[in-house]
């Protein structure tokens, strides 16, 4: 079963869901709407054997809507194929069902993906900062939070 | 009657067994452990953020820093990530990629070595842990005369190497693989019939393959769980396929069964090296692409057009078109993995990095629950972390 295969049966079996398929250097990325993942993420699983959450993370397209983008990277652990699953997030809800029930993995990648995009994840079993001390303000992978950390000047590049 | 309390100790961050400021936050009921809460974040010094504001070959040097014990590892996995981006992959030429192969291989070996000398030396046995750095030590030496550095080695450039190999290597390296099978005999001989160690290590540290699948375990965690996954093998690059090795697989699922594979991959990681010597030719080391790889010093400084290509490099960087890709390498640890996005500009939209040593820290309170508070330190040993690339 190729990954084209997965995406035909992706498409039938969600037809309202799958926003848009792009092939990128031999890659293949589906964006699908938000409210429906976790339903994807289990057929993914189940159905489609891509039994293996490589990867999770947010990207933070400021000025783009939505703005946000979760980004996850499965892999098939017997045909050793990837695919890639995108949700867009609005910036006025940033909030995504949790996968944890579908890949466990998910628990410390969504942590992380609140603690450093911003972006929460409903039902999820323990969602804390997990790099950032706890008493943290901001998110600090956001395009619009300043590199040098807040109330700081802007880094002027070296000057010597 | 008698009552009895749970005590919640802390162990770490600064703990010598936990490998670096990790902190456990430990629920004990006696000895028994009932609930272990890792800590991380200590050591985060936001590369992905960084990157963001770096060109492309000024984020290499990030990549060293985040599993500083197999840092060559690091680069490869970024280096080809960004190949992959440019769509160069098939450009780079065949030495480059066999000292690619050579430099992986023998950070394998490196890393798995300090893996066993502190998993050894945790446990108790000393002995082990000296032997283990004297080998490394011999690594360590290879890779200054190669890169210059002893552990920040930023070799890798995009496009191939940064410098060829300086003369000699291939003899000392020959040297080396010769000599390593006969080291792991005498660490076997020190530790695998030992009854101490078989009893600390042997049904230590127990995860089933379903469990270990979900949490996400990789490398050669995974692999012992029984779950026959090594993307050198089965996503090759580098021309890893046209290398004949094995991949050491048992369905033990405990710390022994690790202990054991990762030992058979160090003399597996020794015939990928004295394959790759072999094949080695003279040849150039970096791809022909003069908008993205630098030009050689003598072009630099002799034609105008290495000039302008030096300058243009330093000063904008190369900008890739727009899109995102998703490169993987077999880390000694796991699967360590480089999201990049790019906006077309010469800097890294967003820049993912997919950590081993953090998914796989993951699975260590499911491992060590109902075990005794000794059994974690063997279970932190054996999982492998890093806690640069945890924390980033």
């Amino acid at each position: 079963m190729s990954v084209q295969t997965t995406v035909e049966n992706l498409k039938a079996k969600f037809a309202a869901a799958v926003e848009s398929v792009t092939e990128f250097r031999g890659e293949t990325t589906v964006v699908v709407k938000k409210e429906e993942i976790v339903a994807i993420s289990t057929f993914l699983r189940d159905e489609e054997g891509f039994n293996f959450l490589t990867d999770l993370c947010g990207v933070d397209y400021l000025g783009q809507s939505p703005r946000f983008m979760v980004v996850y990277q499965l892999y098939n652990l017997e045909t050793k194929e990837r695919l890639r699953v995108k949700v867009g997030v609005a910036e006025d809800d940033t909030r995504v069902d949790t996968v944890t029930g579908v890949w466990g993995t998910a628990n410390w990648h969504e942590r992380e993906c609140w603690d450093l995009m911003g972006i929460s994840f409903n039902n999820h079993p323990d969602l804390r900062r997990i790099l950032m001390p706890a008493d943290w303000e901001g998110h600090p992978l956001r395009k619009d939070y300043p590199l040098q950390g807040p109330g700081r000047d802007p880094y002027q590049g070296r000057l010597s | 009657m008698a009552t009895t309390e749970t005590m919640t100790i802390n162990m770490g961050p600064q703990h010598p067994s936990t490998h670096g400021v990790l902190q456990l936050v430990l629920e004990l009921d006696g000895e028994t452990i009932l609930k272990a809460v890792p800590h991380i974040g200590f050591l985060h010094r936001g590369t992905e953020k960084l990157s963001e504001n770096r060109t492309y070959h000024q984020v290499l040097p990030l990549t060293d820093r985040l599993d500083y014990l197999a840092p060559m590892h690091n680069n490869l996995g970024y280096v080809l990530a960004v190949e992959k981006l440019l769509g160069i992959t098939d450009q780079i030429p065949e030495r480059a990629q066999t000292v690619r192969v050579i430099m992986a291989e023998l950070t394998r070996i490196k890393s798995h070595l300090v893996w066993l000398a502190c998993h050894a030396l945790d446990i108790g046995a000393m002995t082990v842990f000296l032997y283990c750095f004297r080998e490394r030590e011999h690594v360590m030496d290879m890779y200054e005369k190669i890169s210059g550095a002893r552990m920040t080695s930023n070799y890798f450039r995009v496009g191939g190497l940064s410098a060829d190999l300086p003369d000699g290597i291939e003899k000392e390296m020959r040297d080396f693989i010769a000599a390593m099978p006969g080291h792991v005999d005498t660490y076997e001989g020190l530790l695998t019939g030992n009854k101490i160690w078989q009893k600390r290590i042997m049904g230590n540290g127990v995860i089933s393959k379903e469990a270990a699948i979900d949490i996400g375990l990789s490398g050669p965690s995974l692999r012992g769980s029984g779950v026959d996954w090594d993307l050198r093998r089965d996503n090759p690059y580098c021309g890893y396929d046209s290398y004949d090795f094995e991949v050491p697989v048992s369905d033990g699922c405990d710390t022994w069964a690790r202990y054991r594979l990762r030992l058979k991959e160090m003399r597996e990681s020794c015939k990928i090296i004295a394959q790759a010597l072999d094949r080695l030719e003279p040849g150039p080391i970096l791809a022909d692409v003069p908008k993205v790889c630098l030009p050689p010093k003598k072009d630099v400084v002799n034609t105008i057009e290495g000039l302008i290509h030096h300058f243009k490099i330093i000063s904008d960087g190369f900008k890739p078109e727009a899109g995102e890709i998703y490169q993987g390498v077999e880390n000694p640890k796991g699967e360590v993995g480089y999201y990049l996005v790019s906006d077309g500009s010469a800097k890294p939209y967003r820049m993912k990095i997919r950590p081993a040593s953090f998914v796989n820290l993951q699975a260590l309170p499911q491992m060590c629950e109902g075990s005794l508070i000794a059994d974690l330190i063997a279970v932190i040993g054996t999982l492998d972390i890093v806690l640069g690339e945890i924390d980033r």
